[in-house]
């Protein structure tokens, strides 16, 4: 198949570019101490969160930005940013959300009116800074399970977010989260008390809707004793001619036999061929299995943003506790993502598992990095990394830095690697057999994502698919 | 016809008419152009055909995609059918038999039927069950990867069938099983060009033609006693009978 065609394919528009006009507060660009307090102020937050606000400001400003990243982007002026914007009328039911914001979340397809609440899907949106609508709270309230904004776990569950906060990811972890720290406006918080198995998915969406402004949301969620909870993000955001900033951090808590699954579908707005615009995507998420028998797994689909450094990490800590990582990440047009994960081991016969999908197409590049790390007390800790690389066409990369540190002998790491390409004649093979040019790259692709997509819950799994389809069309060479 | 890979013309002249429910059999050396007379058929990307054209019902093969030529009933079964990893083999049938009735207006088969079908050829072919599961041609051996070919065929039932190949690397009984599959899809109406270097294979499907192309041309045709001149005496006599 011609070049051409497949970059046409490739190309293809961004569905979800579109913006709502919504009256907003939005306080003006820059970071300082005032922007914090006007934050906290919003937010109707305790004292003690403005301090640790201020206290991550100060220690933000001594930081630099890393630039060990394999990604090239022009620098973030970080004074041009406005750091918080709000739908002006702030909701308190589904009554009362503006119109043109549940209009915006029907064109992304997200079931936030009653009608579609029989999927059974607990879902919480972020609308630029805020919580708009936390659906299903009363249902779980009684099997005494916390599904709130995080602004509203400050207020209700003080005990809790402090216990936890900053727990997995210190305040100063590293650049990107300790400016979250300072400015995160809004996030999900969640608390599966002990011996419960939460019944429904819980989703958080997020958009980012006003211009000039960056998204900073914060989402913890602890699974007591014996629990389980799995948990969906997506997100998206308008088609501008700027780099918009996106700074989020997770932080993850699994008690003694507890799961937690999370997933995401990144689907920030990827920027055009030419690298114009597009989303900043700098994103500390972190798990710990604080627990003996305890379970962490992280599930990615990263199909937007212009930049994305991401590394969703486990720390395993209880015995015989479990991280998994299963990633797609797809980088089209001028997209670069760098992205992997870390998996600490240090509780006795801990495992992980890595399965890493990269596909690269027109000029995008995907570069995989992975730490494993066995420490001295952590004997019987097993590891199995697979990252496969997919290429389509000539002109994009593919780069895998895998980093192994044991320091524990009895330890058992294993790393594989492959990269391919689609080649003249797979795709021909396929058309020979009736199928066309553009179902044969589907084809191909979805075959080389499989064993990520099936962790997927199965509403998720049809998205990812089709937003797949969508990203690549036309991508073939 | 003419045709040429990258600058090299490989068809100086071709000129071929295949009867209706035939079989015919094209023999020659290596580099004579066999391969490529059928990569110019179904329309693969390294052929480049310079002068002439394919007319098949009415219609000529060189203006149509491979995925048209394939959907009208033109099937290739490879030489060195490619490995395609992650594709269910039979999620990949059923795709490719769904097009086709698709595209005939008929109705589309579903999994359970699909599935039912695949078995019973699965069984007739002396393939493994697994083939079912296993990805596309990924890991297969090479007599594998030339049952799947004919398993392909049985399912899609094409109307013209050009099998370039399908007796290299077969061991007795595989090329046994593969001849049954060809001679199971004979009909009067289908039309078979069997490319192939050796005549063992036409001790189990009996052509009616012969046809020797040597250097991009057709130098004789005859019936399958023309089998039999060759094996006794080599291309050579053939070419010095010119």
């Amino acid at each position: 198949m011609a070049q051409e065609e497949v970059d046409k394919i490739l190309s293809q528009e961004y569905k979800l570019g579109f913006s709502v006009d919504i009256e907003a507060d939005t306080v003006a660009p820059g970071l300082n101490e005032g922007v914090l307090r006007f934050i906290s102020a919003k937010k109707e937050e305790p004292e003690w969160m403005l301090d640790l606000r201020i206290k991550a400001l100060r220690k933000w400003e001594e930081m630099s930005e890393p630039h060990w990243a394999q990604l090239d982007y022009t620098p973030v002026d970080y004074q041009s940013v406005s750091y918080f914007s709000a739908p002006k009328q702030a909701p308190n039911s589904l009554d009362e959300v503006d119109e043109k914001i549940l209009e915006a979340y029907e064109k992304l397809g997200i079931p936030l009116e009653e009608q579609k609440m029989l999927q059974g899907i607990a879902i919480d949106a972020v609308f630029d800074s805020v919580s708009v609508k936390t659906t299903y709270s009363k249902t779980l309230m009684d099997l005494g399970i916390i599904f709130c904004s995080i602004s509203e776990a400050m207020r209700e569950h003080p005990e809790l977010v402090k216990k936890y906060m900053f727990s997995v990811v210190p305040m100063t972890d590293n650049y990107f989260a300790t400016l979250n720290s300072a400015v995160f406006t809004d996030g999900t918080f969640v608390y599966v008390p002990k011996g419960v198995r939460c019944p429904m998915e819980l989703s958080t969406y997020f958009r980012i809707n006003a211009k000039n402004t960056g998204q900073f949301e914060r989402t913890l969620i602890i699974a007591d004793e014996g629990s389980y909870v799995s948990y969906n993000e997506g997100c998206s955001a308008p088609q501008r001619d700027e780099n918009q900033l996106h700074a989020a951090v997770v932080e993850l808590i699994a008690n003694k036999n507890a799961e937690i699954k999370y997933s995401t579908i990144q689907n920030w707005y990827p920027g055009d061929e030419k690298g114009k615009g597009g989303i900043y995507n700098f994103v500390t998420k972190r798990g710990l299995c604080e627990g003996e028998n305890s379970k962490i797994s992280w599930t990615q689909v990263e199909t937007g943003s212009s930049i994305t450094w991401k590394y969703p990490s486990c720390v395993l800590k209880g015995d015989n506790s479990v991280g998994e990582f299963y990633s797609v990440a797809v980088t089209s047009k001028a997209q670069q993502a760098d992205t992997g994960t870390k998996m600490i081991h240090i509780g006795k016969n801990t495992r992980s598992t890595i399965v890493s999908k990269g596909i690269s197409a027109m000029h995008g590049q995907n570069t995989y990095r992975g730490l494993v790390k066995v420490s001295p007390n952590a004997s019987g800790a097993r590891n199995h990394s697979q990252c496969d690389s997919l290429l389509i066409g000539p002109n994009c990369g593919a780069h895998t830095f895998p980093y192994l540190e044991s320091q524990n002998s009895f330890g058992q790491i294993e790393h594989e690697a492959t990269t391919s390409k689609i080649s003249d004649e797979q795709l021909f093979y396929l058309r020979q057999r009736n199928i066309s040019e553009e179902d044969a790259v589907s084809m191909i692709v979805h075959g080389f994502c499989k064993e990520v997509f099936t962790q997927l819950p199965m509403e998720f799994a049809v998205e990812a698919k089709e937003l797949l389809n969508l990203t690549l069309e036309g991508s073939v060479g | 016809m003419h045709a040429k890979i990258g600058d090299k013309e490989i068809l100086k002249g071709l000129d071929l008419e295949l009867q209706k429910g035939k079989i015919h059999v094209i023999m020659g050396t290596n580099g004579a152009g066999k391969s490529t007379l059928s990569k110019a058929i179904v329309g693969h990307y390294d052929v480049e055909v310079t002068q002439g054209e394919i007319i098949y019902k009415g219609k000529n093969l060189l203006e149509m995609e491979p995925e048209e030529r394939a959907l009208e009933g033109v099937f290739l079964s490879f030489q060195n059918p490619v490995e395609i990893p992650g594709v269910n083999n039979a999620y990949f049938l059923r795709n490719a038999l769904n097009a086709k009735e698709k595209h005939h207006g008929q109705k589309e088969t579903n999994a359970a039927e699909f599935l039912k079908l695949m078995r019973k050829h699965i069984e007739q072919l002396g393939m493994k069950p697994d083939m079912i599961s296993r990805a596309l041609n990924d890991g297969f051996s090479g007599g594998e990867k030339k049952r799947n070919e004919i398993l392909q065929m049985e399912i899609l039932q094409p109307e013209v069938i050009i099998l370039d190949e399908i007796d290299s690397g077969l061991d007795i009984d595989a090329l046994k099983s593969v001849s049954e599959g060809i001679n199971r899809m004979k009909n009067g109406e289908r039309t078979f060009l069997v490319i192939t270097h050796y005549s063992r294979i036409l001790d189990y499907i009996h052509p009616d033609y012969v046809h020797i192309l040597q250097d991009g041309k057709i130098v004789k045709t005859g019936g399958p006693e023309l089998v039999k001149i060759l094996e006794a005496e080599g291309y050579q006599a053939v070419q010095k009978d010119l």
